[in-house]
């Protein structure tokens, strides 16, 4: 990889000023950012490492009795301490075991990779996302592919996730890459219900509304039956056409379903 | 260039590193410790596995000065200081646990992560622990069956 600098401050403000010089990025755990600096695709003249930033890192519950989580905890963190269940098992099971020691939520939200895993609990879990600046709904997070709300130089601090009734993730594994080739996540809320896709479209994660609108006049496996997520848009590959990752979506969100049901 | 200082091993090292140098090209061209294998370089193979404060770790993927202040262990750290093996490496050897050997001390390095968090695996944890380390050889009955060994089942 290019030569570039190291810088790893104590505090956010530290961290916020580094990342004001032109060129510097932001170094979580680094499980994306370092192999696309050796293959030469990134090319930080800075990198900002958050890993000695205390305030960035661990769990708690605020006021609301929402669950904040510090942007530079591990997956492997968030799954042995979440009290946030779905949320827990869909860290346990992000790439493998060295990864999940490494990577963290705020790097995964930050990278927004179209097949990555956290994106889709955001989404339906309608979490908050708080920088140095402001608090982004997830809703205005997601911006596409690889693309999110975060301006030049803005920090994720932590993510807070209301905690829903009910919640599963369901992931169709792409063996090889141990990422998603589709995954959907279910949040039944007393009022309503939010379903996330990734993996899936071309434009990144998504809320599936048509099947959000069956859950919320039936909660049941039976009411997705029907529901028909259009292929048009979805990503086609090797690994699976557009039309296959469609009927995926769809099998993935009636087991999710299915799974809520039998523990509720 | 970055100052780092850490413990390896058990033992502390200090020295100055460029801030691009990766903690495996680290631990094997300056510190000459080269039972740390490099497979693919690319995150995916696991045959760099260390331990950085116990955790199982890719040291392709993590920067040298990242491990500033951490206690990393590698393979050279596993047998006992008369070089006798312990119960890992024992078991991988009794059940021919390797062929070419290439992969194996990032094995070990997985197999001594996993025993420490869940000191009696079943197959199926095993083999989930084990995803992010491959094995070219294909030897993975037997990998399975030395960790199982070793973990008195």
């Amino acid at each position: 990889m290019y030569e570039f600098e190291f810088i790893r401050p104590k505090n956010i403000a530290g961290a916020v000023e580094a990342l004001a010089s032109e060129d510097a990025q932001v170094l979580a755990g680094g499980q994306t950012l370092l192999p696309t600096m050796k293959q030469r695709l990134a090319s930080p003249e800075t990198l900002v490492s958050v890993a000695a930033i205390k305030e960035m890192i661990g769990l708690c519950t605020d006021d609301d009795g929402r669950l904040c989580i510090g942007a530079a905890t591990t997956h492997a963190q968030v799954a042995a301490q979440s009290n946030y269940r779905a949320l827990a098992q869909m860290a346990a099971h992000i790439g493998d075991p060295a990864v999940r020691n490494r990577g963290t939520i705020g790097g995964s939200l930050a990278n927004n990779d179209p097949a990555a895993c956290y994106p889709s609990a955001v989404l339906a879990s309608d979490a908050t996302v708080v920088t140095n600046m402001r608090e982004i709904p997830a809703d205005a997070y997601f911006q596409g592919l690889f693309t999110t709300a975060l301006e030049e130089g803005e920090l994720i601090i932590e993510v807070k996730f209301p905690i829903p009734e009910a919640a599963c993730y369901k992931k169709f594994l792409q063996p090889a890459s141990r990422f998603a080739l589709v995954g959907v996540f279910v949040a039944k809320f007393p009022d309503r219900c939010r379903v996330a896709v990734t993996g899936a479209s071309e434009d990144g994660v998504f809320r599936w509304s048509d099947a959000e609108e069956a859950l919320n006049s039936e909660f049941s496996s039976d009411a997705l039956a029907s529901v028909l997520l259009e292929a048009d848009g979805m990503i086609s590959d090797v690994h699976g056409s557009a039309s296959y990752r469609s009927h995926i979506a769809g099998v993935m969100a009636q087991r999710a379903v299915s799974e809520i049901v039998a523990e509720t | 260039m970055a100052k780092i200082a850490l413990n390896v091993n058990g033992q502390p090292v200090s020295g100055d590193v460029e801030d691009r140098m990766l903690l495996s090209a680290y631990l094997r061209d300056t510190l000459e410790l080269t039972g740390t294998h490099i497979g693919c370089d690319t995150s995916q193979c696991g045959a760099c596995s260390v331990h950085v404060n116990g955790a199982l770790v890719k040291s392709c993927t993590m920067l040298a000065v990242e491990a500033d202040g951490t206690d990393v262990g590698t393979i050279e750290g596993q047998a006992a200081s008369d070089g006798s093996l312990n119960v890992i490496q024992s078991a991988f050897k009794q059940h021919h646990g390797l062929q070419c050997g290439y992969c194996t001390p990032g094995m070990v390095m997985a197999a001594a992560a996993l025993l420490k968090e869940t000191p009696k695996p079943t197959e199926a944890e095993i083999r989930s622990y084990l995803e992010g380390n491959i094995c070219r050889c294909t030897g993975y009955h037997n990998i399975v069956r030395a960790i199982q060994a070793a973990s008195g089942q």
